[in-house]
C-alpha cells in the first residue's frame, strides 16, 4: 500500500507526468530528458529521484550515461488498484439501481 | 454496458460518473433521505447501515455508521453546503478510522439524461497525498468485498 501511496503521490506532479509520457516513447538520458521541460539537470535529477523511488522507472547504466526507462508493470499496478475502487463504487451503485426501481414502481402506484 | 467512468483529475480531484434508470428527483431523493440510503451505501457484501443521519438542509449534519455485524465497524461525518433539489448537493464529509481523514469537498450533480439521469460525483481533496490515502481506503473496502465473496464459495 505504501508503494501505492508513493506512486500515486509521484503522479500527483504535471513535470513527472511529462517525464513519464516521455518515457513511455522510449529510453531516454536526463540530457534528453531535461531538454524539453526547460529545466535544470538537477531539478530533472530530482523528478527522476522521486519517480524511480516510487519504483514507477528504472535506470540503466552505459558509461557515463544513466538512461531511464518506464518500469514494467509500474502503471498495470495502480489500474488494478483504480478498477477496485471503481468496484467497491459499483457495488453501491448497483443496489442504487434497486432502491431507485422500488421508488419508481412506488410512484407509479400512487398515480394509478 | 459500462455505466460507470472514475477517473482522477488534477492532484486533487476523483471525479465518478454513473447514469440510472430513474428521474433526477428519484436519486437525488436516494442521496438525502436516509431510510433510502441506509439501503444501497453499504460498500461490501455483509455491511450495514445502523445509524444514517441526513439532515439535508445547508449546514445540515450528515452521519452514516456502517457495521459488518462482526464488530468491525466505522463512522463518517459531514455537513450539508448547498442543496438545489433535485440537481445539485454540495458537501464536507470525512471517514472517521477512527482518526478523522481530512475534508472531502464533493459536489454531486444529477442532469436529466434522456429518460434517466446521469450523476457526476466531483470530490475535491486538500491535497494529492490525502487523495491517494483514499483512493487506498477504497480499495481497502473493494479487497474486503472480494474475501467476503471467497468465504461464501469455500
Amino acid at each position: 500500500m505504501e508503494d501505492l501511496d508513493a506512486k500515486f503521490a509521484a503522479l500527483a506532479d504535471p513535470t513527472r507526468r511529462a517525464i513519464l509520457a516521455r518515457l513511455s516513447l522510449g529510453e531516454a538520458t536526463v540530457n534528453e530528458l531535461a531538454d524539453p521541460f526547460e529545466m535544470t539537470q538537477p531539478a530533472i535529477s530530482q523528478h527522476l529521484k522521486v519517480l524511480e523511488d516510487a519504483g514507477l522507472i528504472v535506470r540503466r547504466v552505459e558509461g557515463t550515461k544513466r538512461p531511464r526507462r518506464l518500469a514494467n508493470r509500474a502503471l498495470e499496478e495502480m489500474d488494478q488498484w483504480l478498477a477496485m475502487l471503481r468496484a467497491a463504487f459499483e457495488k453501491n451503485y448497483n443496489r442504487l439501481d434497486d432502491v431507485l426501481a422500488g421508488i419508481d414502481i412506488k410512484k407509479k402506484g400512487e398515480k394509478r | 454496458m459500462s455505466k460507470m467512468t472514475l477517473k482522477t483529475e488534477g492532484d486533487t480531484h476523483l471525479i465518478v460518473t454513473r447514469r440510472f434508470a430513474a428521474s433526477p428527483e428519484a436519486v437525488y431523493r436516494a442521496h438525502t433521505d436516509p431510510e433510502l440510503i441506509k439501503k444501497w451505501l453499504l460498500g461490501p457484501e455483509g455491511w450495514s447501515m445502523p445509524v444514517c443521519i441526513s439532515e439535508a438542509r445547508p449546514g445540515g449534519k450528515i452521519r452514516y455508521e456502517w457495521t459488518n455485524g462482526k464488530g468491525g465497524g466505522f463512522h463518517l461525518t459531514g455537513e450539508y453546503l448547498e442543496l438545489n433539489p433535485f440537481s445539485r448537493i454540495v458537501h464536507v464529509e470525512r471517514m472517521h478510522l477512527p482518526e478523522p481523514t481530512p475534508n472531502n469537498h464533493v459536489e454531486t450533480r444529477f442532469d436529466q439524461d434522456g429518460e434517466g439521469t446521469l450523476m457526476t460525483l466531483r470530490m475535491t481533496l486538500p491535497d494529492e497525498k490525502t487523495r491517494a490515502n483514499m483512493l487506498a481506503t477504497g480499495m481497502e473496502h473493494g479487497m474486503e468485498a472480494s474475501y467476503v465473496r471467497l468465504e461464501q464459495m469455500i
